[in-house]
Parts: structure tokens; C-alpha cells; sequence
């Protein structure tokens, strides 16, 4: 029988971060402006590093080696785009907590992720479509958070948007041959499309947090992303001859940390060689 | 294989370089996805500045059997090399 998830936690974080120098101090109050941010922060780093993992998963397995490398070497952009996040959120809260820590010392509950990212990759087209559906508003997120008032959180964006504009060149002109190729590949992205569109509205509601981050000038509000998305997942979806869903029912959660079921099978294997051998370097 | 896509010969500009260089070849169904195969398989580590592809087919390559009676011949001609004369240094870099 395969071990449940609470077998593969113990032992838990708490004990482990006892013996981990400088983490375990007392948590950032919430409500508090420190909080927000981290909070903010996480927001941004766990999408990136649970999409970055998805797509690595995808390494040795791609259909051509040209799309294989072309993927790892964005599961590496977004790796590198959490370690910045993250590792300022760890800077923010000021527990002794690195990019490192947070990344593989914190349980499912604790991640900030929307759900769309941690869906399984399913085949070539619905890893495509949720990295477009995912990219038409990173990107302008980016752009966003480029004005932050917060310095050192434009300066992450103007390197991560960099990057980002490649993402959604490559994630949109492929969405666009599949859909409009064969009849087989026009039907796995339909099919893609419909199953993924549930979960495309979370990134667009906002809850407190998010309104104090944009009363501040620090994030943008999820909801002021929406028109920059709807533009341009229509023109691509047009050129693609795909059908947009016509549902605004919305999956959420992710973002406040209550995960599908995915989550913690994801998070295992990513996991667990810091699990079972905390601070573990090489 | 037929279903195969075509072949593309890369060929990159270095940093510093003068010319762009042939640094292999690549799959890819036409020239607009070949060029981003390009980037993302020969540049990740941030070798060029310029990408060229050409689709393999479209170079004309000498015969490997015709390496004699092309190549041979210039071999035993030591006087074609600039080697016999003094450059005076004011010439400079050439």
C-alpha cells in the first residue's frame, strides 16, 4: 500500500525547522503590512515554482527533443523567477527562511499557488494550453509589477518579463498551429481548453491581501489583469480556431493555500530529499 | 521517416564574433519554428548574437569521393601561402 501523505510530512516541518539556524521564530502577525507582502510574494513565487515543476516533469518525455529542451529551458526561467520571489519573501518575513526553505520545507497548506498550475501536465496540448492560459496573464502581471512602488520587486519583474515575453510568444504561436492543424490536434486542444477553462477565473479574484497590496501600489488588483487576458486569449483562440468556453464558473482556493489533491503529489517528490535529509547541499 | 520534420542547418554569430559559425542542426516544420528551435537548443547558455537557419536541403555539399581530385592538388602547392615575403610592420593588422 502506498504511504499516506501524513506518513511522507512526518517528520513535520515544525521539528525540522527546531534544527534549521535562525527558522521557527514567530510568524509575521496577519493583516500586517510585512504579511501582505509575504503573502504577495508567495503568491507570485509558488505559481512559478509549481509551474516550473510541471513543466520539468516533462524533461526526457517531450515529443521532440527540439520541444524538450525548449521546455526545460523554461521550467528553469520559472525556477529561477521563484528563487528572486521567494527568496525576498523569505527577506521579508525575516524568520531565517531562504527560497530553499520555503520552496521545500513548507507543506501543501502553505503554498499560494492558483490551482490551474498544479494540474497535471495530461498531454503535450493541455500542458500547452495551461502554459498559455498561464502566460497571457504573467505577462502582463509583469508589466504590472514593473510600477510597483516597492523597488526591489520591479526590478524582479523587469528581469522575469524578459523571459516571460519569450514564453508567451512560443506558448501562443504553439496553441495556435495545434489548434489550427489536424483534426486530431484541433480536438485535443478543444478539449484542453474546456478542461482547464474552470480553473483560469482564480487568477482574478482578489481577496484582502490583494486589495491592500494595490491600495499601496505594491501589486496590482487580480481584477485590473482581466481585460489585458480576455485580449489577448481571444486573439489567439480566434487565430487557433478554438472555442472559448462560454462558463465563469471559477475552481479557487489555491491562492489562499486549500489545494486539490494534486498538490501533495507533486509536492512529494520535489519534496523529499530535503524532507529526508534537511539542509541537504551538493 | 516520413513524418518526420525537416532537417535545418544553425548557424551563429558569437559575442564577439565576426561570422556566424555552423553549430549543428535541428527538426522543425518551417523556418519560423526552426529559428525559435535555434534559440532555445544553441543559445541557451548565451553563446550568439545572430541566428541563421537553412533548411539542410537546400546546401549543395561536395561528394566525400571527390575529396581527391578537388582537395589533393593543393596540397603539395606551398607557394600559394603568403609566407615568402616580408610584411613590413607598418602594414599593420591585415
Amino acid at each position: 500500500m502506498a504511504p499516506a501523505m501524513s506518513d511522507i510530512m512526518t517528520p513535520d516541518a515544525a521539528e525540522l525547522a527546531k534544527d534549521a539556524p535562525g527558522e521557527g521564530r514567530a510568524p509575521l502577525a496577519e493583516g500586517t503590512a510585512e504579511h501582505d507582502l509575504f503573502i504577495g510574494l508567495a503568491r507570485l513565487g509558488d505559481n512559478t515554482l509549481i509551474l516550473g515543476h510541471r513543466v520539468s516533469e516533462w524533461c526526457g518525455h517531450s515529443p521532440v527533443l527540439e520541444e524538450d529542451i525548449a521546455l526545460a529551458n523554461m521550467a528553469l526561467d520559472l525556477i529561477g523567477q521563484t528563487q528572486l520571489w521567494l527568496g525576498l519573501a523569505g527577506e521579508v518575513e525575516g524568520a531565517g527562511r531562504d527560497a530553499d526553505a520555503l520552496a521545500f520545507r513548507r507543506d501543501a497548506w502553505d503554498f499560494r499557488n492558483i490551482l490551474l498550475v498544479e494540474r497535471p501536465n495530461g498531454d503535450f496540448g493541455q500542458t500547452l494550453m495551461r502554459q498559455f492560459l498561464f502566460d497571457a496573464w504573467h505577462a502582463p502581471m509583469l508589466t504590472a509589477l514593473e510600477g510597483s512602488s516597492d523597488d526591489r520587486i520591479a526590478d524582479i519583474a523587469r528581469k522575469a518579463g524578459k523571459e516571460v515575453a519569450y514564453h508567451i510568444e512560443r506558448s501562443a504561436d504553439l496553441v495556435i498551429r495545434l489548434g489550427d492543424g489536424t483534426e486530431e490536434s484541433r480536438a485535443r486542444m478543444q478539449t484542453a481548453l474546456d478542461t482547464l477553462w474552470p480553473y483560469v477565473g482564480e487568477m482574478f479574484i482578489g481577496d484582502v491581501t490583494d486589495a491592500r497590496l494595490a491600495s499601496a501600489g505594491i501589486m496590482p488588483a487580480p481584477e485590473s489583469l482581466r481585460s489585458a487576458w480576455d485580449a489577448s486569449v481571444d486573439q489567439v483562440l480566434a487565430e487557433a480556431t478554438l472555442t472559448r468556453p462560454e462558463s465563469t464558473f471559477a475552481h479557487k482556493g489555491g491562492r489562499q493555500g486549500r489545494h486539490t489533491e494534486h498538490m501533495g503529489h507533486l509536492l512529494a517528490p520535489m519534496q523529499w530529499l530535503q524532507r529526508a535529509y534537511p539542509g541537504a547541499r551538493w | 521517416m516520413s513524418n518526420e520534420w525537416p532537417l535545418w542547418e544553425v548557424f551563429i554569430r558569437g559575442q564577439h564574433g565576426l561570422n556566424h559559425r555552423h553549430v549543428g542542426s535541428l527538426h522543425a516544420p518551417d523556418a519560423e519554428l526552426a529559428m525559435r528551435h535555434a534559440r532555445d537548443v544553441y543559445t541557451r547558455r548565451n553563446e550568439g548574437v545572430s541566428i541563421w537557419v537553412v533548411p539542410s536541403s537546400e546546401i549543395t555539399a561536395s561528394a566525400p569521393s571527390d575529396k581527391g581530385p578537388l582537395f589533393e592538388p593543393s596540397n603539395a602547392k606551398v607557394y600559394r601561402h603568403p609566407t615568402f615575403y616580408d610584411i613590413p610592420d607598418e602594414v599593420g593588422h591585415m
